[in-house]
């Protein structure tokens, strides 16, 4: 039966704590075995929670005006809104979020729309480091863009469709119907447009973790800072829930979309633990170089 | 928090040129009541188990920070990471012998971060001076000049008294003592009494959020 | 290098040339003639780089020791270069037209000696120490400690204790009896 629109607004925070956690825990999960990594014990799995409390229970907190606040909640809204068009369970009531409202375009929208209204934001706290770190940010977006938007051409050349459900729906019966294999190359370009989407290694530069400039949020404190962990937390599983849609047959229960997603998270940390840091200007090279010329081929080869 | 407070009166900011005095605050700190009961246990238990260093050397003690991150001693595991902003840290570590020069900094960094912070000092010459007892140009007491949580000897002092400390921090805060930002603002004019006497050239604004 | 010692004799009344090692030899000139000396040193002995300038307080005989050091790296051969300067009238020639990094030392030496390089650029300006205002620190009749008294407030109960003696009466307390 088919759920009232309240109904369905309450499944869709039910689906976004679910996310929400998911993430939480999926970061937490590669911080520690990363950490295993390089022989260390590392932190608890539990960690970004702590963090995320202690940030909300700061005592006071700094405004520059009413730019600052808006930067995270643009943040937030872009990885909401990523989220909520996207099936996170392929046939489920609850997990199917709005997915039949919007399509990849709206989708590949939000992805860059947190980006730039934290751009805003940052910059209205007027540190020089968040400029840098935006800058960079922005400059990296742009570059991989471009292969991730060639493979998501050539899989909706390949299916004829921009409807996620579609998409999903195609590639159902056996995993040789997945794109992963009879789309090969395009999934090759996003993978690797991938790696520069979640700023790990090799392309942590614009987050720059644990250095001077730690990026856009420079000034960030307090709750606000709390807000943007909690939605790194739901933007990363909301990119790994697009991929697994577009690429690797989607889910049918909320089992084989943790396993699926931690699995397409894993390939992050792999190349992350194997691989030393790009500067913004090699990175944006990169992503313009082999990548974008194996999405062109993608495109060339569904179109024929 | 409660209204009982005499609201201070306004700083002067004298050491900035008068078209900089608007780009900064004016208003003295206050001090903010804790939480009651289990609410204010609660916080106190998530800022002990996540302490974010302000990544600021401020003197040779610093290079005993660095094989804290090292697989060797791992102080991730104990949920401390270093942190490159004042606004985001909570814990400063005061890296042995403090330059009056330095000091310009640091009180600056204690002030720009967000509360409840807590400090950590590290090696005797934070103590009493320790080899630089007679130097021209370093502080001898770092508590004279802002709020001091825990002392860890030494000189210097190894990693494991570095981790032993931070775990003596952890207590102090779950024991809700760590109360060092209202110490801050309660004893304000002295603090800055202090700083003024040892900088001589006060160029910075007079507090800094 | 006794050539260039005798050349450098010959032209600018240098003295008491000494090999210190291999590759290292000094010399002393008077101060009115050192900036001649480098200039000549520079442009026609080959020691085209200035590794290092600094001030010696020598109180007793009451004068500062300059010394710059210079360096010939076609033959590997480094010169120190002293002069020294009354302490009452400390004034120096300034060398930041011969190497253009002559002006940061000039600028620590007036900061930490009070030793004058008229014409150096910002030679006035604070270099390390912000706000100083006693008396140049590392001329050697500045009383450190009086100073660190004065001005910084110390902790009570602090003792000091001789290494030697310190340990030798903990690890051997029969043996000082």
């Amino acid at each position: 039966m088919e759920p009232t629109l309240l109904g369905r607004i309450g499944y869709a925070f039910l689906s976004l704590f679910v996310i929400t956690n998911y993430g939480l825990l999926l970061i937490g999960s590669m911080a520690r075995i990363s950490a295993k990594v390089q022989g260390r014990v590392g932190q608890p799995v539990y960690q970004p929670y702590i963090d995320i409390i202690k940030s909300s229970v700061k005592r006071n907190a700094i405004s520059h005006g009413i730019m600052f606040y808006l930067g995270p909640v643009f943040r937030l809204a872009g990885g909401v809104g990523t989220y909520m068009f996207i099936p996170a369970v392929f046939g489920s009531v609850v997990f199917r979020n709005f997915s039949d409202s919007g399509d990849l375009l709206l989708v590949m929208y939000f992805i860059f729309f947190g980006q730039l209204g934290m751009a805003l934001g940052a910059g209205e706290g007027g540190h020089p480091y968040s400029a840098i770190g935006v800058s960079r940010g922005l400059a990296q977006m742009t570059a991989f863009e471009v292969p991730f938007a060639l493979s998501v051409i050539a899989v909706a050349i390949q299916y004829g469709t921009l409807d996620i459900n579609a998409i999903v729906g195609a590639q159902q019966g056996g995993f040789l119907n997945w794109t992963l294999f009879t789309n090969p190359l395009a999934v090759v370009a996003a993978i690797i447009a991938f790696l520069g989407m979640s700023m790990h290694n090799p392309f942590s530069v614009v987050i720059a973790p644990q250095e001077i400039p730690i990026g856009p949020p420079t000034e960030y404190q307090a709750n606000l800072l709390g807000m943007l962990q909690t939605n790194r937390a739901i933007f990363n599983g909301a990119k790994l829930v697009l991929y697994m849609n577009l690429f690797f047959g989607g889910a049918t229960n909320i089992l084989v979309m943790v396993v699926k997603t931690f699995l397409i998270y894993f390939i992050n940390v792999f190349v992350g633990q194997a691989f030393p840091r790009f500067r913004t200007d090699q990175s944006i090279r990169f992503f313009l170089g082999v990548p974008t010329l194996i999405g062109i081929a993608s495109v060339i080869i569904a179109a024929v | 928090m409660s209204d009982k407070k005499i609201i201070p009166a306004p700083l002067a900011n004298e050491g900035l040129p008068p078209d900089e005095r608007g780009l900064f605050c004016d208003a003295a700190p206050r001090e903010y009541e804790p939480a009651r009961g289990i609410m204010e246990d609660f916080a106190n238990w998530a800022r002990s188990e996540s302490l974010w260093i302000l990544g600021f050397g401020t003197g040779c003690g610093a290079i005993e920070l660095r094989p804290l991150m090292t697989s060797r001693f791992d102080m991730y595991r104990y949920g401390i990471q270093p942190r490159p902003t004042p606004r985001q840290s909570s814990v400063f570590v005061i890296g042995g012998y403090a330059s009056v020069k330095t000091l310009k900094r640091i009180v600056r960094s204690y002030e720009q971060m967000m509360g409840p912070k807590f400090v950590v000092a590290l090696g005797s010459c934070t103590i009493n001076g320790g080899m630089y007892w007679d130097s021209y140009n370093t502080i001898k007491r770092i508590d004279q000049y802002i709020p001091v949580d825990v002392y860890i000897t030494g000189c210097m002092p190894r990693p494991e008294a570095l981790l032993a400390g931070f775990q003596e921090l952890k207590k102090i805060i779950r024991a809700g003592r760590a109360e060092g930002q209202n110490e801050y603002a309660r004893n304000f004019e002295w603090f800055k009494a202090n700083q003024k006497k040892v900088i001589k050239d006060w160029n910075m604004p007079d507090y800094n959020w | 290098m006794n050539e260039l010692a005798k050349e450098l004799a010959a032209r600018y009344g240098a003295r008491d040339w000494h090999d210190r090692r291999g590759d290292l030899s000094s010399t002393v000139v008077d101060p009115i003639r050192l900036h001649d000396t480098l200039a000549w040193l520079k442009d026609s002995a080959g020691y085209a780089h200035l590794s290092f300038a600094t001030a010696v307080d020598n109180i007793e005989r009451g004068v500062f020791t300059l010394t710059y050091t210079v360096r010939n790296h076609e033959q590997g051969h480094s010169l120190m270069v002293h002069a020294d300067v009354d302490r009452a009238n400390p004034v120096v020639d300034s060398i930041h037209l011969l190497w253009g990094q002559g002006w940061t030392y000039q600028r620590e030496m007036k900061e930490w000696f009070g030793i004058d390089f008229p014409g150096s650029p910002r030679v006035d300006e604070e270099f390390v120490l912000e706000g100083w205002e006693g008396p140049p620190m590392m001329r050697r009749d500045f009383d450190s400690l009086a100073y660190s008294d004065a001005t910084y407030e110390g902790r009570p109960g602090r003792v000091t204790h001789d290494p030697a003696t310190r340990m030798q009466e903990r690890l051997y307390p029969e043996a000082g009896k």
